[in-house]
């Protein structure tokens, strides 16, 4: 077993900062990521790497992946973390077999899932994620179809929708919960920083000029499979993202990329059983953390997005001062630079964090939005549990989201929960007296945090070699 | 539908279910078979209704096939020539 001073896991920006400056802090870092290469998701490498591009995304993720190149941290990228244990050992999958390694720290980066609320017909192939499409777009290159329907809410809607215009597709409609007003209300903050902001400008005049349909206050409650294509039902909705009375609009394309916001990766932290809260500013439950991501646990720190949403920008500027943090409590050589340093990445990430947290606070869940859910739609994708179920588990005593999992079998599929577990914790949250989250809990994160084949760890092996211990005496 | 027209050296054969398909090498395989038309990867375990590539990322396990006779994410995988998946006969079972 490989020891080392810190495991930073996840390489994306908050992770490879983080890996990044704790090495030119003296540490001896590991850096794991399930994907081939760093970056991210914001910032994945694109597949054809040949043709030099002024796409922003592209020119950050270049030099993320160049300071991490130039830097002494190890790389353990294309490997699956499946388990992590209290004395801070991490067990991997990689291309060459299992990797077990050790560390005094842990920085958890892990990033964010995507949330859909359900609605009919969500589960219908050719709907995907509003991130998917963004990685279709992106790293691939591939449009999400000839039309696209848009919905949900956050800046992805026009990134997506911008960038499907802007390589020759057409966008039927954006389908927005927020309001222009609420749009109008985040501005301030997104003052912060002119150059994301200058950004969004641009995809906002792309889809003027396109002339496509931008439906503020709408939200999808219907997906039909027509032969190859989708039809899609929208209607006019509430603040809190309850369909109202109003005129249906309905959409014929090949494709509806949908995402309601974004909640923080925790299986991690949950599994280490570091204290958590929900925050639904945030994007749901966190760990609790002081500023610089330090967990209650000792020597374990969060970084960027899975320590509550505030975005890629301030993810890398986060990941920066947990290191530093981390750096000086594992008794880093030269303190008062660190300290320096420390304080300087605590003021850029004040900045950032300020767009992030109000285009989190766009994408928040909304309460209406999750009581719409009709009782015939499936709620987890893994185990096909119906809201009807989950209802029926509430009206049986189950109060806590463990107890509707071990009844219903929502939540415990191959995916962990991490696609369900949001809305069914919020059901859930709305069905019991208390109407609170943390009333309701989240699931318990077990091992394997992927699934993982036995073969995979057990690598080829003789029957002969296997240790039989000797039978105890009767 | 592809941004660019890929080069010509980069496009290579695979099969799904024994259906050639061209695809870039390198692409990510759940891409590859939504570009090509290919939606439908997988029946639902329970209700057995159909379901396809959703997040792209790893998280969701929508996109499971078997690759080389074992079960994975198809975008989890990049595409190289002569590459060969198929659709997961029964997942939640162990044939």
């Amino acid at each position: 077993m490989t020891e080392f001073d810190l495991i930073v896991l996840g390489a994306g920006p908050a992770g490879i900062s983080a890996a990044v400056v704790a090495a030119a802090a003296g540490l001896k870092v590991a850096l794991f990521d399930e994907n081939p290469a760093a970056g991210g998701q914001v910032y994945r490498l694109p597949l054809d790497t040949s043709e030099s591009t002024q796409a922003a995304e592209e020119r950050v993720g270049h030099q993320l992946r160049q300071d991490l190149a130039a830097s002494a941290v190890q790389t353990f990228f294309a490997h699956q973390v499946w388990a992590a244990t209290g004395d801070y050992r991490i067990d991997a999958i990689g291309p060459r077999g299992p990797v077990h390694c050790a560390a005094r720290a842990l920085i958890v980066a892990a990033g964010t899932t995507e949330r859909v609320v359900p609605f009919e017909g969500w589960t219908t192939p050719g709907v995907i994620g509003l991130a998917a499409a963004s990685l279709l777009l992106g790293s691939q290159q591939i449009l999400p179809g000839r039309s696209t329907l848009i919905v949900g809410c956050g800046p992805l809607l026009a990134a997506v929708a911008a960038k499907t215009v802007a390589n020759g597709g057409t966008i039927d409609a954006i389908a927005d919960l927020a309001s222009v007003g609420e749009w109008a209300r985040a501005l301030p903050a997104m003052l912060s920083c002119p150059e994301l902001l200058r950004r969004g400008i641009g995809w906002w005049r792309t889809l003027r000029r396109a002339r496509v349909p931008i439906l503020a206050r709408h939200t999808i409650i219907k997906v039909e499979p027509v032969g190859e294509r989708l039809r899609a039902t929208l209607a006019p909705c509430d603040a809190a993202g309850r369909p109202r009375a109003g005129k249906h609009r309905t959409a014929l394309v090949d494709c509806v990329a949908v995402g309601h916001g974004l909640t923080p990766a925790t299986e991690l932290t949950r599994l280490l059983r570091a204290a958590h809260r929900y925050s639904r500013a945030a994007g749901g439950w966190i760990a609790i953390a002081d500023q610089d991501g330090r967990s209650s646990r000792p020597r374990l720190y969060v970084a960027g997005d899975a320590a509550g949403i505030a975005g890629a920008a301030a993810a890398a500027t986060h990941g920066a001062s947990a290191a530093l943090a981390c750096a000086l409590e594992l008794g880093g050589a030269d303190r008062s630079r660190l300290e320096r340093l420390l304080e300087a990445a605590r003021a850029r990430h004040k900045r950032a964090a300020r767009f992030g947290r109000a285009m989190a606070r766009l994408m928040a869940l909304r309460a209406g939005h999750v009581d719409a859910i009709a009782p015939e739609t499936i709620v987890c994708r893994c185990e096909d549990t119906t809201c009807a179920e989950i209802d029926e588990a509430f009206q049986a005593g189950a109060c806590d989201l463990n107890q509707l999992k071990a009844w219903t079998r929502c939540g415990m599929g191959p995916c962990q929960g991490r696609t369900c577990g949001d809305i069914a914790g919020e059901l859930l949250a709305r069905r019991t007296r208390v109407r609170s989250r943390e009333y309701v809990g989240c699931f318990s994160a077990r091992t394997p945090l992927r699934p993982v084949a036995i073969e995979a760890l057990t690598g080829d092996f003789n029957y002969e070699d296997i240790p039989i211990p000797t039978a105890a005496p009767i | 539908m592809h941004v660019r027209a890929a080069e010509r050296s980069s496009i290579v054969g695979i099969f799904f279910d024994d259906q050639p398909l061209l695809a870039r090498t390198g692409a990510n395989l759940a891409a590859s078979l939504f570009v090509a038309g290919i939606r439908t990867l997988r029946a639902s375990p329970r209700l057995h209704q159909p379901r396809g590539m959703f997040c792209l990322m790893g998280s969701c396990q929508e996109c499971l096939v078997l690759v080389s006779g074992q079960r994975k994410l198809a975008c989890q995988i990049a595409v190289t020539a002569g590459l060969r998946a198929q659709r997961v006969a029964k997942t939640g079972t162990d044939d």
